[in-house]
C-alpha cells in the first residue's frame, strides 16, 4: 500500500473563530478516522502506550477504528480512561503517545489524538455508553474536587465496587476542565457534562459547593462521615504573580481569573451576569496553555493580544496545536521578553507594560536555558489590560487544616511514590496538588494509580464485607 | 439548591434572609462569609455571615438591593430556593482564640456602617455569649436605615447610634462618635473591630491610628471564586498582596491600602452599569410588544 500522508483535520477558519466561541477543531469523519487508522503500523512493542500516562491500548483500539468497528474501539480505550473525548481535545500528544510514535522518526506520527477525539465523539453521537453502577463492596470513599485527578480516581473506584462521592468547592463539577479550558477548545454542554455525566452513571454521586478544609475538614469525613478513605484532588491553587511594580493597579488579572470569568461564569456572553473587562490592547505574560487560552479568548472578545514569554519559541511550554491556532489567530508573539514593570495612569488603570529583552544562558535546572535581561534594552508595550500566566502555587486550605499532613516546602502534598498515600493513613493523594500545575491527562494518570493502592489499603485494612 | 426560610425587610431595601445551609451554619464562625449565587447565569457573590443556627441549620444573611445580582436575591421570597451557597469562607475572627482571661482583660470597640452592622453582630454576639459585651457604633444614612437595633442591644454593653441626618441617634458620622468616646468621655479602648464601606473603615482607621488603638478591618473586595483561586480579591497589606479570601478578610487595619483597595473595588462598575442599563432596556422592550 502506498504511504498514506497524516490525514489533515478541518477546523473553523482563523479570521471566522475569532469571532465566536465554537470549537476550532472539527475533529475527524469516519472516513477521515479510517484512512488515519490504516496509518498505524502496529508495532509490537508499541511506545505511544508506554508513553501514556493512562497506558491506553492505542494500536488495538487504532486497528479496530481502521476495520470500522468503532464500537470495539470504544470498548478498548474506555478500559483506561473514562473521559476519551477530552484527553483527545487537550492531551499534549506531541510529548507523549505521538511524540513516541515511530512513524515521527521519518515522518509524521499517527494522529492518535485525533482518533481517540473521534471515537469518543462516536461513542457519544451514536449514545453508545451505558455505564450503569456495579453491586456496592460497602467501602465509602472520598474524593476531594471533581477535576480530571478526582473523576479518573472516582471512576476506576466506581467501577471496584465502592460508593463514592466526590466534594466540588465550586457550584460545578469538572475542575480545569470547567474553569480552566475555554469553550472553544473543549466544549463544555457537549463534552465535559457528557462525560461528566457517564461517571456520576457508574454510580458516584457528586456534592458541589463544599469546600473542604473549610465546609468540613478531612478529620470529619474520617470520623464522622464514614469514608474508609480519601483522596485529595484538589488541583492547582493561588495564581502567581510577579512582584513587579504595578500589578495590583487595575486592569492586571491573574489568568485563572480572566478564564474563570469566561469559562466558568460565562462573562462572554451578554446574558450572564459576570462581568470581564478586556479592554483594547492585553498583554499575556506567560508561555503555557493557560497563557494561550487567556491570549484567544482576549481576541475573541475582541482585543489586540500580545504574548510576552521570557524565553524563545522552543521553550514554550504549551501544545504545539495550541500555539499553532494562537498564532493563526493573530496572537502577537512578544518573545524573549520579559516585563519588569506595569504602567498606570493617575487614576490607577493600566497604560502599558514595561519589558527588557532577554538572551539565553546555559541550561537551567529544568533543562531549559536560562533567560538572561539585556541591559538597557526596556520598552514598552501599550495595553490597558496585562492577565499574568505564570502559573500556580498549591492551595493551602487542606494542608492547613489537616494535622500532620506533610507538604513541601513550596506547598505541595507529599506522597509515597509507591502507594499514593499521603503522612495520613488512608488520605491519598495525586495530580496538581502533588506535582504542581501539570496536564489533564497526568493528573488523570495520579487519580487511576490511587484509586488501585486505595483498593489495596481498603482490603488489607478492613478485610472484605 | 438551598431554601429560604425566612426572610424579612430590615429597613429600606434591606432584607434578612436565614438559608438552610446545614453544612456551613455547622462550621461558620464570626468573621468568615459565604459565596451564593441565586440563578443559572448569575455572578457568584461574596456575603459576610451574619447569624447561624447550628441546630436549625441555618445561616443569615443581610442584602441590600443595590446591583443587579443584590436586587435578584432581594427578589427572592420564603420558600423560595436559592441556587448555591457555599461556604463558610475566609478566617474566622481573631477573637475566637482568645481565652477567657484575655478577653476579660481587653475593652472592645466595633464600628459598623450601614449594611456592615450586619456582620458586626455575629461577632458581638459571640462575646457576649462568653460573657464580654464589647461597645458598639453603628452608623446609618438615617433612621429608616437603621437595622438590627434591637438584637444588637440585647449583646453589647454600650450602643451607640450615629445617623448621618440627626434623623436618630447621634448626628454625625462613626468617626466623629469614636472621638467623642475617646477624647471627652475618656474611653479606653483596646482593640476596634470595623466593618462597612471601605472610606469609613479608611476613616475610622486614620483616626484610631492616630489614638494608638490596633485596629482590625473586614475587607469586602472583589471576588469570583472565593477559595483563593482567582486572585481577584488581592489587596496591599503593609506592602506585601494578600488574598482577602483566604488570607483575610480580617486584617489590620494599619497596615491596609485602603487606597487602592478602594480602587480596585470599582474595576468592573462601568461594565456593571452597561449591564445594568441593558437589563432595564431589554425589561422595557418586552412590556412594550
Amino acid at each position: 500500500m502506498a504511504k498514506i500522508p497524516r490525514v489533515p483535520v478541518r477546523e473553523q477558519a482563523a479570521q471566522e473563530r475569532i469571532k465566536n466561541f465554537e470549537e476550532v477543531s472539527y475533529g475527524y469523519n469516519a472516513e477521515e478516522a479510517v484512512l488515519e487508522a490504516h496509518r498505524c503500523i502496529q508495532c509490537k512493542n508499541p511506545r505511544c502506550v508506554q508513553a501514556c500516562p493512562v497506558q491506553i491500548k492505542i494500536p488495538e483500539f487504532i486497528s479496530a477504528v481502521k476495520n470500522k468497528d468503532f464500537a470495539q474501539a470504544a470498548d478498548i480505550i474506555a478500559e483506561d480512561s473514562s473521559l476519551p473525548a477530552i484527553c483527545g481535545r487537550v492531551c499534549p500528544q506531541e510529548s507523549q503517545c505521538e511524540g513516541s510514535c515511530v512513524l515521527g522518526v521519518k515522518g509524521e506520527p499517527v494522529n492518535i489524538g485525533k482518533l481517540e477525539r473521534f471515537v469518543a465523539d462516536w461513542g457519544r453521537k451514536e449514545n453508545y455508553y451505558n455505564p450503569t453502577k456495579v453491586p456496592t463492596n460497602g467501602f465509602k470513599v472520598a474524593v476531594i474536587g471533581s477535576g480530571p485527578a478526582g473523576l479518573a480516581c472516582a471512576t476506576d473506584l466506581a467501577k471496584l465496587g465502592y460508593q463514592v462521592k466526590i466534594f466540588e468547592a465550586l457550584h460545578l463539577p469538572g475542575g480545569v476542565l470547567e474553569y480552566g479550558i475555554p469553550e472553544f477548545r473543549l466544549p463544555k454542554e457537549e463534552v465535559v457534562r457528557y462525560e461528566i455525566n457517564n461517571v456520576i452513571k457508574l454510580g458516584v454521586e457528586i456534592e458541589t459547593n463544599v469546600i473542604v478544609g473549610r465546609t468540613i475538614t478531612i478529620d470529619d469525613l474520617l470520623d464522622k462521615e464514614g469514608y474508609h478513605a480519601i483522596f485529595l484532588g484538589s488541583g492547582a491553587g493561588l495564581p502567581k504573580f510577579m512582584n513587579i511594580p504595578g500589578e495590583n493597579l487595575n486592569g492586571v488579572v491573574s489568568a485563572n481569573e480572566f478564564l474563570t470569568r469566561s469559562n466558568l461564569m460565562k462573562a462572554f456572553d451578554s446574558e450572564y451576569d459576570t462581568p470581564i473587562y478586556v479592554g483594547k490592547r492585553v498583554a499575556v505574560v506567560g508561555g503555557g496553555n493557560v497563557a494561550m487560552d487567556a491570549a484567544r479568548v482576549a481576541r475573541r472578545l475582541g482585543a489586540e493580544v500580545y504574548l510576552v514569554y521570557r524565553r524563545s519559541e522552543k521553550e514554550l511550554p504549551a501544545r504545539v496545536e495550541e500555539v499553532h491556532h494562537a498564532k493563526e489567530e493573530g496572537i502577537i508573539f512578544k518573545l524573549l521578553n520579559n516585563p519588569v514593570e506595569i504602567l498606570g495612569n493617575e487614576k490607577g488603570w493600566v497604560t502599558g507594560m514595561r519589558c527588557v529583552e532577554m538572551g539565553l544562558g546555559e541550561p537551567d535546572e529544568s533543562g531549559r536555558r536560562r533567560p538572561i535581561p539585556i541591559k538597557g534594552s526596556e520598552f514598552d508595550i501599550d495595553c490597558d489590560v496585562v492577565i499574568m500566566s505564570l502559573g500556580t502555587s498549591p492551595n493551602p486550605l487542606i494542608a492547613s487544616t489537616t494535622p500532620n499532613l506533610n507538604t513541601e516546602k513550596w506547598g505541595g502534598i507529599i506522597i509515597d511514590e509507591n502507594t499514593s498515600q499521603t503522612s495520613r493513613e488512608g488520605v491519598f493523594a495525586g495530580g496538581d496538588n502533588v506535582t504542581g500545575a501539570a496536564t489533564v491527562i497526568l493528573a488523570m494518570g495520579a487519580g487511576r494509580k490511587a484509586a488501585e493502592q486505595i483498593d489495596v489499603f481498603i482490603k488489607n485494612k478492613f478485610g472484605k464485607k | 439548591m438551598y431554601k429560604i426560610v425566612k426572610k424579612r425587610p430590615l429597613a429600606e431595601q434591606i432584607f434578612l434572609m436565614d438559608i438552610e445551609a446545614p453544612r456551613v451554619a455547622k462550621s461558620a464562625q464570626p468573621g468568615q462569609f459565604v459565596i451564593l449565587r441565586v440563578r443559572d447565569k448569575g455572578e457568584r457573590i461574596p456575603l459576610t455571615i451574619c447569624d447561624y443556627d447550628r441546630e436549625k441549620g441555618t445561616v443569615t444573611i443581610v442584602t441590600q438591593c443595590i446591583g443587579v445580582s443584590t436586587h435578584l436575591i432581594c427578589e427572592h421570597n420564603e420558600g423560595d430556593y436559592i441556587l448555591d451557597f457555599a461556604g463558610p469562607l475566609g478566617q474566622a475572627s481573631e477573637l475566637i482564640h482568645a481565652t477567657d482571661e484575655e478577653l476579660a482583660n481587653k475593652k472592645i470597640l466595633f464600628v459598623g456602617g450601614g449594611v456592615g452592622a450586619a456582620p458586626v453582630y455575629p461577632q458581638v454576639k459571640y462575646l457576649s455569649n462568653r460573657g464580654f459585651k464589647p461597645d458598639v457604633i453603628i452608623g446609618a444614612k438615617s433612621k429608616n436605615y437603621v437595622i438590627l437595633e434591637e438584637e444588637m442591644r440585647a449583646v453589647s454593653n454600650n450602643y451607640y447610634i450615629t445617623t448621618d441626618d440627626g434623623s436618630y441617634g447621634f448626628k454625625g458620622m462613626v468617626t466623629d462618635k469614636l472621638k467623642e468616646l475617646v477624647e471627652k468621655e475618656n474611653k479606653k479602648y483596646d482593640l476596634v473591630v470595623t466593618i462597612g464601606p471601605m472610606i469609613m473603615m479608611k476613616f475610622v482607621s486614620l483616626l484610631t491610628k492616630e489614638y494608638g488603638i490596633p485596629t482590625v478591618a473586614s475587607l469586602n473586595t472583589l471576588m469570583v471564586d472565593g477559595t483563593g483561586m482567582c486572585g481577584a480579591c488581592r489587596v496591599s497589606i503593609g506592602g506585601q498582596t494578600k488574598f482577602t479570601c483566604v488570607d483575610g478578610p480580617e486584617f489590620d487595619a494599619h497596615l491596609v491600602d485602603f487606597d487602592e483597595a478602594m480602587r480596585r473595588q470599582n474595576m468592573y462598575r462601568t461594565i456593571e452599569g452597561q449591564k445594568r442599563e441593558e437589563l432595564e432596556k431589554n425589561h422595557k422592550c418586552k412590556i412594550g410588544r
